[in-house]
């Protein structure tokens, strides 16, 4: 039996008169990579949005550890946002503050943390990302891989138990996907945290996923990487064996 | 087809009285952020550099400018009727009364307010604003508030710095140029200018104004379409809807003050 | 935190600077708190005040130790002036007060002219001798009035 962290129940997304997905129901596991693969327009983004609470739902249901965030205020998002780490696709780091800084931020605002703790938190995980030598610099600075790897450290830094991952590839040549996943597979080992990441690119997902949900047009498909690719649905093993577009 | 602009104006008509609403709303957002911990002073006075100082010389230039306008215009029709005399309160009233906090307050809404709309609107396109939701930070409270802040608190000093550089460029022209006695100039100012009366409402006028920009520089940055054509539209909107209020509520300060 | 010396001095400077501005406007120019200190109520009526303002100076040999705080009817239809004096004025009782004008079409002001009675006035008191305001117009009017007069050959013109 799949343990939940994420679940969607009967979700339904239409932006105006364009809809997004009907009736979506699906369940996300603790502790694993879960991957959400579909063309772009598929809705993928937004999906990662919903878990956040920064959209709501046209209707339907999204528990995060057994809280409705469709359904909560924004002050009580923030407490349930605790649990959460995004990282973003552009990075979102505040352009005007440095990589210390920003991953700093976050702790500073929860307070009761002296800035020796910070300082020691903040470097442990941009040791983890392999961005040590990266806190005096401003995002400007940074290389396209080097500002995913800090805005993962950003995500991290509270230790969520959940990470929301948008496009960490985008942009990327291959050497620094490599990279990213092998930094993001790191970090699930270390902790246990349970990761959602949002791709269209298939081979890396297939490398990383531990449960896979396929946006097709339509309908959804889900389940081990290995069973959708062998599987019996057309569609989806021919998706998976190109290229998503 | 008669019936379409009818209802282009109630459609116009519409929109206007949500975006009311929603200023309103915004407002109360940032006055809730005021009295909420923590205090954010260095980002208050990063706000002051950027909206204060760098607006700085273009205050004075202007000030000097247009007093100097002033003391050649004043000088020329107070000429006609043997009144050069009266130069200092032609130039001092007309100076702190209008020209000093609404030119102040337009200049400050092209420079400093279009900066703030299109930084915030930036903030927005790049999802800044959201990364710090997700951080569980207000965005309002950390961005908005000490903006706002800065520019209430700007709008007077700036406006004193654009009246007492006027009364100078009027200084300038009547008594270097044309020849005035500067006793006499500095004397009718003193003595036809009221703090109660003169004063004390064009630093009300000051005020209200930066209170305007303040808010809806921020409003429109914060309210701006995810895309580079929607922060570009939200700054021309803040210069546009700025300097409109900003001269309609002049006329109802001014009409109260007079009271 | 980002700390930024240079540019708070800056700041500093800039806020010192409108500061400044703001209070050379409001103290210099704009007369705040510059007048005398007041305590010291006198008033006086008159049957025409003709443009005098509240806050209009009350001078003695030209200079000024006060304002005019309150102007306000009597029951007999006459204007009653309170003047906010500086304690601590000897003013004798016979001290008449007048209305006079700041050049020809100027603001109108208070003038006391001191008595010689030995007796001071004392906080509250009215003034017994008051002068009111000439009205240019009128006197205009008078003028035009007894030149017609006299060209028609009537008798003396009037005072």
């Amino acid at each position: 039996m799949l343990d939940a962290h994420v679940e969607f129940s009967h979700l339904t997304m239409a932006f105006g008169s364009r809809p997004i997905f009907a009736d979506l129901s699906c369940r996300f596991p603790r502790g694993q990579v879960s991957v959400v693969l579909g063309g772009s327009g598929s809705g993928k983004t937004t999906m990662l949005r919903l878990i956040g609470g920064l959209v709501t739902p046209s209707a339907g249901g999204i528990l995060v550890d057994g809280d409705d965030v469709a359904r909560l205020s924004e002050r009580e998002l923030f407490r349930v946002r605790r649990k959460l780490g995004m990282m973003f696709q552009g990075g979102a780091l505040l352009d005007s503050m440095t990589v210390y800084d920003n991953l700093a931020l976050p702790l500073r605002e929860q307070g009761g943390r002296s800035e020796a703790e910070i300082a020691e938190e903040v470097r442990d995980r941009l040791a983890a990302v392999g961005l040590p030598d990266a806190e005096g610099l401003l995002p400007g600075q940074l290389s396209g891989g080097m500002v995913k790897r800090a805005a993962l450290a950003r995500a991290i830094i509270r230790r969520p138990t959940i990470l929301l991952v948008d496009e960490p590839f985008s942009g990327l040549d291959p050497i620094s996907t490599r990279r990213i996943e092998s930094v993001l597979l790191e970090v699930n080992r270390r902790s246990g945290i349970t990761m959602l990441v949002v791709s269209h690119d298939v081979p890396s997902t297939m490398r990383m996923a531990d449960w896979l949900m396929l946006l097709l047009p339509g309908r959804v498909a889900e389940g081990e990487p290995g069973a959708l690719a062998h599987g019996a649905d057309p569609e989806v093993t021919e998706f998976l064996a190109g290229d998503a577009a | 087809m008669s019936g379409g602009w009818v209802q282009d104006l109630g459609a116009a008509a519409l929109r206007f009285v949500l975006d009311l609403g929603g200023l309103a709303v915004f407002a109360g957002r940032i006055g809730r952020a005021l009295v909420t911990p923590p205090l954010r002073f260095r980002a208050f006075l990063d706000e002051l550099y950027k909206l204060g100082v760098l607006s700085f010389v273009v205050i004075t230039v202007c000030g000097l400018a247009v007093g100097m306008v002033l003391g050649l215009q004043g000088y020329n029709t107070l000429a006609r009727f043997g009144a050069t005399g009266s130069l200092g309160a032609v130039v001092g009233l007309s100076l702190i009364r209008e020209l000093g906090p609404v030119l102040t307050a337009l200049l400050a809404t092209g420079r400093a307010g279009s900066a703030t709309t299109a930084e915030i609107g930036t903030m927005v396109v790049t999802e800044q604003l959201d990364g710090l939701r997700m951080m569980s930070i207000d965005p309002v409270h950390f961005v908005v508030m000490p903006r706002a802040t800065a520019m209430l608190t700007v709008m007077p000093l700036l406006s004193g710095l654009f009246i007492v550089t006027g009364l100078f460029g009027g200084y300038l022209v009547g008594v270097a140029f044309m020849g005035l006695d500067g006793g006499s100039y500095l004397s009718s100012l003193e003595s036809s200018v009221d703090f109660r009366d003169d004063v004390l409402g064009s630093l009300v006028k000051a005020v209200v104004f930066g209170l305007l920009v303040g808010l809806v520089s921020t409003y429109r940055g914060f309210r701006s379409a995810p895309t580079s054509a929607g922060v570009s539209a939200a700054t021309t909107s803040t210069v546009v809807v700025g300097s409109v209020t900003i001269l309609l509520v002049d006329y109802v300060i001014t009409a109260l003050w007079g009271v | 935190m980002t700390r930024a010396p240079a540019r708070d001095f800056l700041v500093g400077c800039f806020v010192l600077a409108g500061i400044a501005a703001i209070g050379y406007l409001s103290v210099r120019v704009g007369g705040l708190a510059g007048g005398p200190p007041g305590g010291f109520k006198l008033y006086a009526s008159f049957d025409e005040i003709g443009g005098l303002k509240r806050r209009a100076p009350v001078v003695v040999s030209g200079v000024e130790v006060g304002q005019v705080t309150a102007i306000t009817l009597d029951e007999s239809y006459r204007a009653r002036v309170e003047l906010d004096l500086t304690p601590g004025l000897a003013l004798p009782v016979d001290t008449s007060a007048s209305i006079v004008t700041e050049g020809v079409l100027g603001d109108r002001y208070i003038q006391l002219q001191l008595g010689g009675d030995t007796q001071f006035l004392e906080n509250g008191e009215d003034l017994s001798f008051t002068e009111s305001a000439v009205i240019i117009e009128r006197m205009i009017g008078k003028l035009i009035h007894n030149v017609g007069i006299d060209a028609d050959g009537k008798t003396e013109p009037e005072e």
